[in-house]
């Protein structure tokens, strides 16, 4: 298994590089995550660690859950999330922290991004829209929807007004700038999508060049 | 501000950086790195603004070169400035000197000095 963690994001703010470069971070509380659960090919069908991360307290967690933690031996957990792929040497019961990442120079971040409800093509798409005066009485719209008898219908994937934002987004090749042991901390370079507080995903970048 | 992030950047804040506050003249020390050599560069003029807090916080420093006025922003916890030395304090009616902008000539320069206060009465 790659090295991956859960975590919380807990917001932005800047820091002095070796070079004395002011450089803006993102800040993630992540870990320690124990792992809950390991699912192989011949029982579950597919190759997946199960991770946990946010201890809870007991009064909060369903029974049916209770028995699955107190089976792994770990307390019980607010999160869970499945990481594809073979365990290789990590086992149930095991507690992953940032520790991982301390060799890591780059990584990518899954979350969700922030809500921005129902939203015209202009933010949704990046439409131009059209002249704001001299009587274009064509401002925000999207324009055309398509040709006349033929096709006589919409195409599919036609970019129209809608909900935005609330999905699962990967930024990737992140640069990691410090990694805080004692305190489940890492720190990476430039922004991460979803708002603080978030929860997210820490992986190894799986697009990083080698010598990168 | 969060308690976490306060915890992170709290080292790296440089102490004795309050000495000087808008409208003094000052000198400010910074460290250039040219190839491998280290020399110091004083950047002189007069702060008109001070703004941000914590880490972010920068000062922005103001002087007549040659003709053309100069502004440069400094971090005020960078690690490359060595000293800002106040050469003169001053009285000011404003949180921001902005207005010395318009300024031309001698004008450009022309702060109520607060030495020169002090000795009149």
């Amino acid at each position: 298994m790659k090295p991956t963690i859960i975590g919380k994001k807990v917001g932005m703010t800047q820091v002095y590089d070796e070079n004395n470069v002011l450089i803006p971070v993102t800040v993630i509380e992540a870990g320690p995550c124990p792992v809950v659960q390991i699912k192989t090919t011949e029982k579950d069908g597919y190759e997946a660690v199960q991770l946990g991360f946010d201890v809870r307290k007991e009064k909060n967690t369903s029974k049916a859950q209770l028995t699955r933690f107190k089976a792994a031996g770990t307390a019980p957990l607010g999160v869970l999330k499945e990481v594809r792929g073979e365990a290789g040497e990590v086992n149930v019961g095991d507690v992953l922290t940032v520790a991982q990442f301390a060799e890591t120079k780059k990584v990518d971040i899954i979350g969700t991004t922030k809500g921005r409800g129902f939203q015209g093509v202009v933010k949704r798409w990046g439409f131009a829209g059209g002249p704001a005066s001299h009587g274009s009485m064509f401002h925000r719209r999207g324009g055309s929807y398509g040709m006349c008898q033929w096709p006589g219908e919409v195409l599919k994937g036609k970019k129209m007004p809608g909900h935005m934002g609330s999905t699962r987004r990967t930024t990737q090749n992140l640069k990691v700038v410090k990694v805080i042991e004692e305190q489940n901390l890492i720190l990476v370079k430039g922004s991460v999508h979803g708002p603080n507080g978030s929860t997210v995903v820490v992986r190894s970048a799986i697009k990083a060049k080698p010598s990168a | 501000m969060n308690a976490i992030i306060n915890d992170i950047t709290k080292e790296q804040l440089k102490e004795g950086r309050d000495h000087f506050k808008v409208g003094d003249g000052v000198r400010v020390h910074t460290k250039v790195r040219e190839g491998d050599k280290e020399r110091i560069q004083i950047f002189a003029g007069i702060v008109i603004n001070r703004k941000g807090s914590g880490i972010h916080e920068t000062f922005t420093v103001r002087r007549i070169s040659f003709g053309e006025g100069v502004e440069r922003v400094f971090p005020v916890h960078s690690p490359n400035i060595v000293q800002v030395e106040v050469d003169r304090e001053s009285i000011t009616m404003r949180a921001r000197m902005f207005y010395l902008r318009d300024r031309i000539g001698k004008a450009a320069n022309k702060v109520k000095e607060k030495r020169l206060y002090e000795n009149k009465r």
